[in-house]
């Protein structure tokens, strides 16, 4: 059986951990390393890290914490922000890396998919969109969601998916920071319209959430972030869960 | 020590970090005579199976590995080229192991790659899964597969399909997926076959 994946999401900024509640008010949760050992060792199936650091120099401090991360933990992980072009993802791949994820990167300039998966393949790109629901449609956002685009979520996913991503990360913005529950019919819909995997990500708010977000659409992980930072999802305890409910978990 | 054959096929970070954390000392083969300092060796590889046949056949050190009698393991698609023929690239490999490594799409339904972490079923006398739970779950990441065989499939992954997870023949061993990658499990994997 193929589990479903539970993702810890670690905002990283000048290699601290942090997370925007609503992505404004940012609050300290620890250090990087030693908060992937510690979710590793709980049973958590993969790690993602959003790079949100601006600076040239904490960039720098970015690639020592993957190098950090890829040696002493011994599951997966993908880290995202700050990519812009070849270069960029291929320091992180050297440095040990499994996976990358653009956003507004592959927005601005879409070959820059095609050009990844030709040069690592397609299991190292994973496109992270961020979507918004107005008047009636899906729409693609920028910049943490601020930045409403005319692009409908449903067809830049199509495209993404055709140009070589390996993985599509969906953020709702709609319900990110809500802790209301996972926006369970648009991942569903957007589920069906794929053949690579699809993270469901923005909502989650207790176990209940990841029960009917894995139920409800069938995607194939689901990420969080402040509700396993702060412990109010303890991860063996949510894996018990859906294991209960017949969901196959690792 | 393991020597891990250096032929330019993906990023090795991973399992160096791996073999660092469960102690076990590693050294680069690049060169024939590189083969005597291991007492056993490990061929890598992620990405195109036909291209990195290309790159091993480019080192020179097929003959060499074919030779072998001390423990070899392959991982991921240094597992595949062990087998005599991909259909990615519609290559022709080293055909230790007499199967097929095929394309999921067209035969399974399901998504393609099969990524993320799928629970494998060992068969008793694989020495490779020793100390490993049964139906342990591993890390795979691979859109082609090694055919199932009665003979040569030291363990059995399910995805649409019933596929060789891991391989075995004589001293030559193969995991389709990533044990520097599937935790507390892969190491033991990687322990294991330290001892073979």
């Amino acid at each position: 059986m193929l589990a479903k994946r539970i993702i810890p999401c670690l905002d990283v900024k000048d290699g601290r951990t942090v997370k925007g509640v609503n992505f404004v008010d940012l609050r300290d949760a620890g250090d990087p390393v030693e908060l992937a050992w510690q979710y590793s060792q709980q049973g958590a199936d993969e790690l993602v890290f959003l790079d949100i650091t601006a600076t040239h120099e904490g960039r720098k401090t970015t690639i020592d914490l993957v190098k950090s991360v890829a040696k002493q933990v011994n599951i997966p992980f993908t880290i995202g922000g700050g990519i812009n072009e070849l270069r960029d993802a291929e320091i992180l791949l050297n440095s040990g890396a499994d996976k990358i994820s653009i956003n507004s990167a592959a927005v601005r300039n879409p070959q820059l998919i095609d050009d990844l998966a030709k040069a690592f393949g397609s299991q190292f790109v994973v496109v992270a969109v961020d979507t918004r629901f107005v008047e009636g449609a899906n729409y693609v956002h920028l910049r943490g969601g601020r930045e409403k685009t005319d692009i409908h979520t449903e067809k830049w996913i199509k495209e993404a998916e055709s140009r070589g991503a390996g993985e599509i990360l969906l953020t709702s913005m709609d319900h990110d920071g809500t802790k209301n529950g996972f926006d369970n019919p648009l991942l569903g819909h957007i589920n069906q319209l794929i053949h690579i995997p699809l993270i469901a990500s923005g909502g989650a708010g207790n176990e209940q959430h990841f029960v009917d977000v894995f139920q409800q659409s069938n995607v194939d992980a689901a990420l969080a972030a402040s509700v396993f930072h702060y412990g109010e999802i303890l991860i063996p305890e949510l894996k018990e869960r859906l294991r209960a409910e017949g969901i196959a978990v690792r | 020590m393991i020597g891990i054959v250096n032929y330019g096929a993906g990023n090795i970070f991973s399992l160096t970090a791996a073999l660092d954390r469960i102690q076990v000392g590693y050294g680069m083969i690049n060169s024939k005579e590189d083969f005597d300092q291991f007492d056993r060796v490990i061929i890598p590889g992620v990405g195109h199976a036909g291209a990195a046949m290309n790159k091993l056949r480019e080192t020179g050190l097929v003959d060499t590995i074919l030779a072998l009698e001390k423990p070899v393991l392959g991982i991921c698609v240094g597992m595949q080229l062990l087998t005599s023929y991909s259909e990615e690239g519609e290559a022709e490999l080293l055909s230790v192991f007499p199967l097929k490594t095929l394309h999921f799409k067209n035969r399974v339904t399901l998504k393609v790659p099969h990524m993320g972490w799928n629970s494998v079923k060992a068969e008793a006398d694989c020495p490779l899964f020793k100390d490993i739970p049964e139906n342990a779950y591993f890390y795979f990441v691979h859109s082609f597969f090694i055919e199932h065989s009665p003979v040569y499939t030291g363990a059995t992954c399910n995805y649409g399909i019933d596929y060789s997870a891991a391989i075995q023949k004589d001293n030559f061993y193969g995991v389709q997926f990533h044990p520097e990658k599937s935790g507390g499990h892969g190491e033991q994997l990687l322990i294991n076959f330290t001892k073979i």
